[in-house]
This record gives C-alpha cells, structure tokens and sequence, in this order.
C-alpha cells in the first residue's frame, strides 16, 4: 500500500461485502457445511456460532499476516494451526464463563471451529500474501459471510420447527387453536441441508454468472 | 538468519508454543472462578429443582442458602463422615466404589418447616454417565420429587429422562415394601402406577434401565441411612 491506499478504498470494501453474496464461503464456496447443519436448530447458539467464527477467523487473519514473513514455509500449517487452536480454546473459555447456557447447546462445536475449513482456507488464501488490514477484513467478512447463511437457516428452522424466534413465541396462539403444527421435521438436522440448497438455488438463479457453463 | 534453516525452524516453534502456553494459562486463571460458579450454580438449580423450587441461575446461590439447612456425607452404615464437604464430592469417583466404601452426600431441606432429604444418585445410561437427585420426605420412604440429567444420551430418546414429563412421575413412589428395599422399577410400556414403578421410555430403553440400575445401587447404599 505504497500509494496510501484509503482504508475503505474499493478494493477494501469488495473484501469485506463480497463474501456477503458472490464469493459467499458456504454458498458459494460450500465449506463450513457440517456447523451450519449442526448449530442451526435455534437462533441463539446460531448467532453466538457466527460471532464466535468471525472472530476467529478476524485475529487468525490477522496474526498470521503479521507473521507471514517470519514463519519457516516447512511448519505453516502447524503454526497456522496453533495459532487457531489457541483463539478457539479463548472463545470457548470465554463462552464457558459468560455465556454458560449457549456454551452447554454449542458443546463439541465451538471446538470444531478449528477444522472450519473457511478459518484455514482464508489463512491460506488470503492472510499469507496479504496485509494486517486487508485481511482483518477479509476475516470479518467471511466470518459474516457464514454467518449471515447461519443465521437465515436458524431462523426459518426456529420459526417453522418451534414457532419461536430466539425463544420467543411468534406463531400466534390463533393458529395453533386451527390446527396449525410446528414441524417437527425441521429441527432435525437433513432440513438445514435443504434449506442451504434452497438459499444456493435462489441466489445461483438471481446471479446467473455463478452458474457453470456445462 | 536462514529463515528455513533448521535452527531457525526449531527457534521459531519454541517461542510461538511457550508463549502460546503462556497466554493460555492467564487467560484459563483468570477465568476459572466465573467458569466454576456457573457449573456450581447450576448443581444448586439441580438440587433445588429436586424439592420442585425451580430457579434462574443467577437466585439459585440465595435460594440454596435459603432452603438447604444442612448438608453432610454418610457412609453405607448411615455413619456421618466428617471433614468431607456434601457439596463438592466426586460422585463419579465414589460411584466406581463399592456400596462399603462409598461416601454418599445428604441434602436436607427445609420448606415452610417441613424437612425433605435429597439424596443425589451417579449411574451410566447408554452412551455416558446420567446422574439425579432424590428427594425423599420426612418419613425417608416416600419421594417427594427427582430430577436427572445426562451427559450425552440420544436426544428425544433417552435424553428424555431429564425432562419433568418422565421425573415427575416419581413423586409420591415409595422406596420400601414392609421394612425391605425396592427401589423403583423404570418400566416398558405404559401406565404403570404401583407404589414402586414408574413408566420408561418408549426408545430409550436403555437408558431407562440406567435409571433403575443407578436408583437401585444408591438407593441401597442408603438403605441404612434411611432407616434411621
């Protein structure tokens, strides 16, 4: 950045909004399945999954780019992988303290953020040839990226698969007493793979240059 | 220096796993006593709930202190142990142990000058441990009421042990049958409303049986204690 390149320059502002949609990690992308599929029967441990994601993969970014030029080529995965594993067991000490219920819902998952692929495939592709700035962005970025998905999932689970949002009942009394029925199905985990593919579909037909050619 | 040098390489691993460590130990220190109250004050919510006072996390500290006018450990022979805290013991520790070596903890309530006893009970269901607490009246025969939790059984199955649709059905069962231990019977099917037996799960049979198994080891560790 030689040239003073303004903090918020266009290129910046593409790597913090472009992971929201078209080079979304887990529609476009598809990683980050397998926690997607698993927090995402309610919205709260959802929310608390996307802020815990986003901060990692922000300070991994970033320390790793600040390391970039002293790490020895032969062990970069290993220090990669140190350096996630420490702010994984800090946000899970964290949630233990302050956040005790959600950390009871989120149990193995917050430990399985170190094998979220984004967090090391970001720390790959971006943080090890780029800037401190360029990739706090490029971290918070994907981190929301994934956790807007997460967080579009949780709520058409909770509201069809409760009829609560954040535990709070929205479904009208009125329905139920119609005959209305909480669909027991979508708080099973097969519905949060549905509805991803539903979320792919819609945003694959209304960006047609994501589609592939054959 | 040769940044991929071996010396270099072995340096640099060094210092990022010491500080590493360094860092994590603070923050694990400096963490720790928020970490414990959480776990303890859920242990008071659990016991709590046993004498069907329900709590939030944040009242259960006063409503312990409130409620529970004394605690102490007893051995098979109904003994009080001294020096040994009721609150803190091991149960995992003591539940490997057998029924003459155990220490168990007692609970004793006091709701509106009625007494009630709760005994906390430490089993396996299918996939981990499932643990409870028991609380017995003043006569030390009849349930009052019970509570359990799991570590990781099947959700929707055996998982349902901790809900109060399977719990509640314990209050008011007696314990013995004219002198003699029995314990409760967890089981299959429905409508199971003798003085001994509650209903199982339907699924979680495993799990049930658990539940049985773990009341009838404690509950006959306790024997003695609770014909005194």
């Amino acid at each position: 950045m030689s040239n003073k390149e303004s903090l918020f320059s266009a290129k910046n502002r593409q790597l913090l909004l472009g992971p929201l949609s078209k080079e979304n990690p887990v529609i476009v992308q598809v990683l980050g399945i397998c926690s997607a599929l698993a927090v995402t029967a309610k919205l709260e441990p959802a929310i608390v999954m996307a802020l815990s994601v986003t901060a990692v993969t922000a300070f991994s970014n970033v320390i790793m780019s600040l390391l970039r030029n002293t790490v020895p080529t032969r062990i970069r995965i290993i220090v990669q992988l140190v350096v996630v594993a420490t702010l994984v067991i800090i946000v899970d000490q964290i949630l233990k303290a302050f956040a005790y219920d959600v950390s009871k819902q989120l149990s193995v998952f917050v430990g399985l953020i170190i094998t979220n692929c984004i967090i090391m495939g970001r720390i790959e592709a971006f943080a090890l040839a780029n800037k401190p700035w360029a990739s706090l962005l490029d971290g918070i970025g994907n981190g929301f990226g994934y956790g807007l998905i997460l967080i579009i999932v949780a709520a058409v689970r909770e509201l069809l698969g409760s009829g609560t949002l954040l535990g709070f009942h929205v479904v009208p009394q009125a329905f139920y007493n119609f005959g209305y029925v909480n669909n027991g199905l979508m708080i099973l985990p097969p519905m949060a793979l549905i509805i991803v593919g539903v979320i792919i579909w819609i945003h694959r037909s209304k960006n047609k240059d994501l589609i592939e050619n054959n | 220096m040769n940044r991929q040098g071996n010396l270099y390489t072995f340096i640099y691993s060094i210092v990022l796993v010491v500080l590493v460590a360094a860092l994590l130990s603070i923050i694990a220190m400096w963490l720790q006593p928020t970490q414990n109250e959480n776990i303890e004050n859920e242990k008071r919510q659990k016991i709590l709930s046993s004498i069907n006072i329900s709590s939030t996390r944040e009242e259960s500290k006063a409503l312990f202190e409130k409620y529970i006018i004394n605690q102490f450990v007893v051995n098979s022979k109904g003994d009080t142990i001294k020096d040994e805290n009721a609150f803190t013991l091991d149960l995992a520790v003591e539940a490997q142990k057998p029924c003459e070596e155990k220490l168990m903890p007692v609970f004793v309530a006091n709701i509106d000058g009625a007494v009630k006893y709760i005994l906390p009970v430490y089993g396996k269901g299918l996939w981990g441990p499932i643990w409870g607490y028991i609380s017995m009246n003043e006569d030390k025969n009849s349930i009052y009421g019970a509570v359990f939790d799991h570590k990781g059984e099947t959700p929707g199955l055996g998982a349902e042990i901790a809900t109060p649709a399977f719990s509640n059905q314990f209050d008011g069962k007696t314990v013995f049958e004219n002198g003699e231990m029995v314990a409760i019977e967890v089981e299959k099917g429905h409508g199971h409303t003798g003085t001994h037996e509650v209903d199982g799960i339907s699924g979680g049979t495993i799990t049930s049986k658990g539940v049985e198994n773990m009341l009838k080891t404690y509950l006959n560790c306790y024997e003695s204690f609770l014909k005194k």
